[in-house]
């Protein structure tokens, strides 16, 4: 079945099969850096922006993003590039390949709540796991990003 | 000191973070690959009796099935070590028999996904299915024999397939029986360590094409490209100039990327088809199929003097290598090299057996066997303090060997002589350590509330830099024609940063800034030979390399100038981005580089450095827990972990700094709630993020990190590794500050709130 679907602003078509998730047509239409670490919602390495919100794009139907916003991180690239400034300078960066879920994910948040504590931020981002980091880096970078003390 | 030392950014960060496309599945684009897809024994152990693909191969699209009558009967090891591997050659392409539920079976191959599900599902297997062992405690002289065949081991490290064993060790230091009957107390316990998984966020992957000249071309996510390469030339016969594995940006590795368990499979695909192919692990394949934590039991026997001098420490391990052998004895001997030595005392043993099970295959994972050895030993240290009514710092600072000591288990092989103990503030690191988190305020515990209480605790470890006398790497640097660099290595970044790392230290040596030196660790083609990223080895050993190499450009620069501008070389003083002449004339490195490289000079400049180290310095960690205890439900909550780390020379704070943490959070992952689960047959069922927890970011709490550098003489700038040690005392150091704030003692990981849960009821009862 052919679709359509507003990505990064720009209207584009994709054929999805029955039951086909968000991640794999935004796949098929190159975006990449959705990726997919787990399958089960647990990992938050696939989120996308659903009209702003973070939205698991494995295990939501391909079909709900009809007449939504869908943003991934070339659509944010402004904010992006200013929080790949501070992660990289904490050298809160290993692997990356949980990065773009976890940066999108950080750009919601910061539109989403006003001057949050460290727990509400950690609530927030509890979703998007890191093997890598063990955490703390990210959060110092995060912090810096937020400006919150 | 310009760049060592520097918190400088990672060279690759801002392009992963930004989502360029840099991974495996990402640059595997453009060709029409095949989908390629494993069919797997739903089994523990079974013979095939009978297996028939016809009516599969009949699916539109299917290219192409085999099964083990269709492949060469070459037995190997996929674990990426040095030739010749110290595992054993016990495995198939595919075999008759299947030794896990997982195992496989057969190989498929299609236009797409679609098709080869649809052809596996008409695969029709016969099973005459075999009794399993499930329990690694029961496997020795079991009745059932996992591999009937005597597998081929390249030295004698203790196989005995028909007792299913697949490796044995000991390592002996004095009489340790003589010892601790001349001990005025002697404690000794069992610990259990639990199987892990890796749980790297990009699963496994690979994809092979034959390339314009005909050469097989594998891009993998591996830890270990010449390894595969070696792998895939035995085992399809390719040789190995045909050969050329890619290893992009790796998206976590943790020693799983160390063993290659899925190369060979599109690999030989490509090779029957002559087509491109790909195979992608998913998440349960990815946890199921490959290699997780070895699980063991160690039991620790201390001796020791009523003032708190050690005088034996004796471990007897059982390991548990699952299905087939990868990396069993290697593993199972670091569990020795990494205790024995920690401590003076006058014996010493390590000795035990791993055993084969009809369980997932166990294989190399950060820490490498010293994670399982630290929570034992540590633990036990820490219960020897409890009897002695010690404080356990205390007991540490009596025994713990120092700088300057001989240490007769220090470079751990039988045989090998002494060697001195070149580095270590692990002294300084405690002293710190317990500063940090208020030790002598907090010891042992403190009651928060009626139902709460806060224990600390702690542990010590050590680890290796290489593996000495096996791990030769090389660097080769080339002067461009614009007066930069490009530095090839073969060391295999997957997070860790050794890129930068490596970057770092060649321009504090050519001086240049990092940005001036393009690191390039991606093909076996082009990059010098380097074992692989393992053992700790990127920062020390291709470290030494890059030096090496450095140093040597430095010269020839400064050899080709004078030839250019004939003038003799002690005239010209090089700065980096210029030379400056006696006579008062400066000519920029750019102008230098293009004149070496055209008509004028024809001298392109390459340097290469290779280096192998006689010993394996070890870095060092204090851990230091906090954890809540809730008395009521057992449930234990990080508070606060502190580690103070000697590596050495710190090359880039920033990136160590977050080595640690990620490793103090993998070994937090180990202490409280990762625990591969299977059911009565067999079957792993703990093989999705839903049933197996890692730490997420409300589980890890505070975890705070400082260094004591020491300075190691054999070290790069002094430097020594980081990358495993960091993961081996917070399980030991968790569960001592959980027996101090509830006196539950755990001595079978993970610390789950049942566990203790009944232990404070039972005390009660
Ligand atoms: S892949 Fe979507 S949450 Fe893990
Ligand atoms: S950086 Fe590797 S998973 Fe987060």
């Amino acid at each position: 079945m052919e679709i359509k679907l507003k990505i990064n602003g720009i209207n584009k078509e994709v054929t999805i099969k029955e039951g086909e998730y968000l991640q794999s047509a935004l796949k098929k239409l190159g975006f990449l850096n959705v990726r997919k670490g787990c399958e089960t919602g647990s990992c938050g390495l696939c989120t996308v922006l659903l009209d702003g919100k973070p939205t698991l794009s494995c295990s939501t139907l391909a079909v709900r993003g009809i007449g939504k916003d869908i943003t991934t991180l070339e659509g944010e690239s402004v904010e992006v590039a200013k929080f790949a400034e501070v992660l990289t300078g904490e050298g809160a960066d290993q692997c990356g390949y949980c990065s773009p879920g976890f940066t999108l994910t950080v750009i919601a948040m910061k539109r989403e709540l006003e001057s949050p504590t460290i727990d509400e931020i950690k609530h927030y981002l509890t979703g998007n796991l890191c093997r890598c980091t063990g955490y703390m880096g990210q959060l110092r970078a995060v912090k810096k990003y937020m400006e919150v003390k | 000191m310009n760049y060592v030392g520097e918190g400088i950014k990672k060279i690759d960060g801002m392009g992963l973070i930004k989502g360029a496309s840099s991974y495996t599945e990402d640059i595997a684009l453009g060709h029409n690959y095949l989908t390629v897809k494993l069919l797997r024994s739903p089994h523990a152990f079974a013979r095939i009796k009978n297996i028939d693909t016809t009516i599969a191969s009949k699916i539109e699209g299917i290219e192409c099935i085999l099964t083990y009558k269709d492949v060469t009967d070459k037995r190997f090891t996929l674990a990426g070590q040095s030739f010749p591997e110290p595992s054993p050659h016990d495995r198939r392409i595919l075999g008759e028999f299947v030794r896990y539920v997982g195992d496989e079976v057969a190989i498929v191959a299609g236009k797409d996904e679609e098709s080869v599900l649809k052809a596996m599902k008409l695969i029709k297997v016969d099973y005459e299915i075999l009794e399993p062992i499930l329990d690694f405690e029961k496997a020795i002289d079991h009745k059932t024999i996992i591999h009937t065949e005597k597998p081929y081991t390249s030295f004698n490290y203790g196989n005995e397939h028909m007792r299913n064993i697949a490796a044995q060790d000991l390592l002996v230091e004095g009489d340790v029986e003589e010892e601790l009957a001349n001990s005025d107390v002697v404690i000794e316990h069992s610990y259990h360590t639990q199987s892990q998984i890796h749980g790297m966020m990009e699963n496994y992957i690979a994809v092979t094409y034959m390339d314009f000249q005909d050469r097989m071309n594998i891009i993998s996510s591996t830890q270990i490209p010449f390894h595969v390469r070696r792998h895939v030339s035995k085992i399809l016969d390719i040789p190995r100039s045909k050969i050329k594995v890619i290893k992009p940006r790796v998206g976590g590795g943790f020693g799983g990327k160390q063993t290659a368990p899925m190369e060979i499979y599109p690999a030989l695909i490509t090779k029957v088809t002559g087509k491109p192919a790909k195979l992608a692990y998913n998440r349960k394949e990815t946890h199921t199929c490959t290699t997780t934590r070895h699980e063991m039991k160690l039991t620790v026997r201390l001796g020791a003097t009523k003032d708190g001098i050690i005088n034996a420490v004796d471990i007897h391990g059982l390991s548990n290598t699952g299905a087939y052998g990868e990396h069993a004895w290697t593993v199972f001997s670091v569990v020795g090299q990494k205790t024995l030595p920690m401590y003076r005392a006058k014996a010493r043993r390590f000795y035990g057996e791993v055993v084969y099970t009809n369980m997932t295959t166990a294989g190399a994972f950060r820490g490498y066997g010293a994670t399982q050895g630290t929570f034992a030993l540590e633990s036990a240290v820490n219960e020897l303090a409890k009897k002695l009514d010690m404080d356990p710092s205390l007991i540490r600072e009596k025994n713990l060997v120092k700088q300057g000591e001989i240490n007769p288990t220090l470079n751990s092989f039988v045989g090998e002589k002494s060697i001195e103990l070149a580095s270590s503030t692990l002294d300084e690191c405690i002293t710190r350590g317990k500063e940090m988190i208020g030790w002598d305020k907090k010891y042992p515990m403190q009651k928060i509330s009626p139902t709460k209480a806060r224990g600390i605790g702690m542990a010590v470890t050590m680890q290796g830099s290489g593996i000495h006398g096996i791990d030769t790497a090389s660097a080769t640097l080339k002067l461009n024609d614009d007066g930069f660099y490009t530095l090839l290595v073969g060391v295999s970044d997957m997070g860790q940063g050794c890129d930068t790392v490596v970057a770092q230290m060649a321009a504090e040596i050519l001086g240049v800034p990092v940005s001036k030196i393009i690191v390039n660790s991606t093909d076996t083609d082009v990059n010098p030979y380097d074992p692989g990223a393992y053992a700790s080895s990127g920062t020390y050993v291709t470290g030494n390399a890059v030096i090496k190499a450095a140093n040597l450009m430095v010269e020839k620069i400064v050899e080709g100038a004078s030839k250019i501008l004939n003038v003799p070389e002690e005239d010209i003083e090089f700065n980096g981005e210029s030379l400056l002449l006696k006579d008062g004339k400066e000519i920029s490195l750019d102008e230098i580089a293009y004149k070496l490289v055209s008509y004028k000079g024809q001298n392109q400049i390459m340097t290469t450095g290779t280096w192998g180290g006689y010993t394996s310095p070890p870095p060092f960690i204090a851990g230091f827990a906090e954890v809540e205890v809730d008395l009521e439900t057992g449930k234990v909550e990080m508070v606060d972990y502190v580690a103070v780390v000697d590596c050495g020379t710190v090359i880039n704070p920033n990136l160590a700094r977050i080595q640690v943490e990620g490793g103090v959070a993998q070994g937090i992952g180990l202490a409280l709630f990762e625990d591969i689960k299977y059911d009565a047959k067999g079957k792993m069922i703990s093989d999705t993020f839903m049933q197996y927890k890692i730490p997420s970011r409300c589980d890890v709490g505070d975890i705070r990190v400082e260094f004591k550098p020491s300075f190691e003489p054999t070290g790069p700038f002094g430097a020594k590794s980081i990358g495993e040690v960091v993961i081996n005392t917070s399980a030991p150091a968790i569960a001592d500050a959980v027996a101090n704030a509830t006196g539950v003692r755990i001595r079978t990981l993970p610390i789950t709130p049942e566990k203790v849960l009944m232990g404070i009821v039972n005390a009660e009862f």
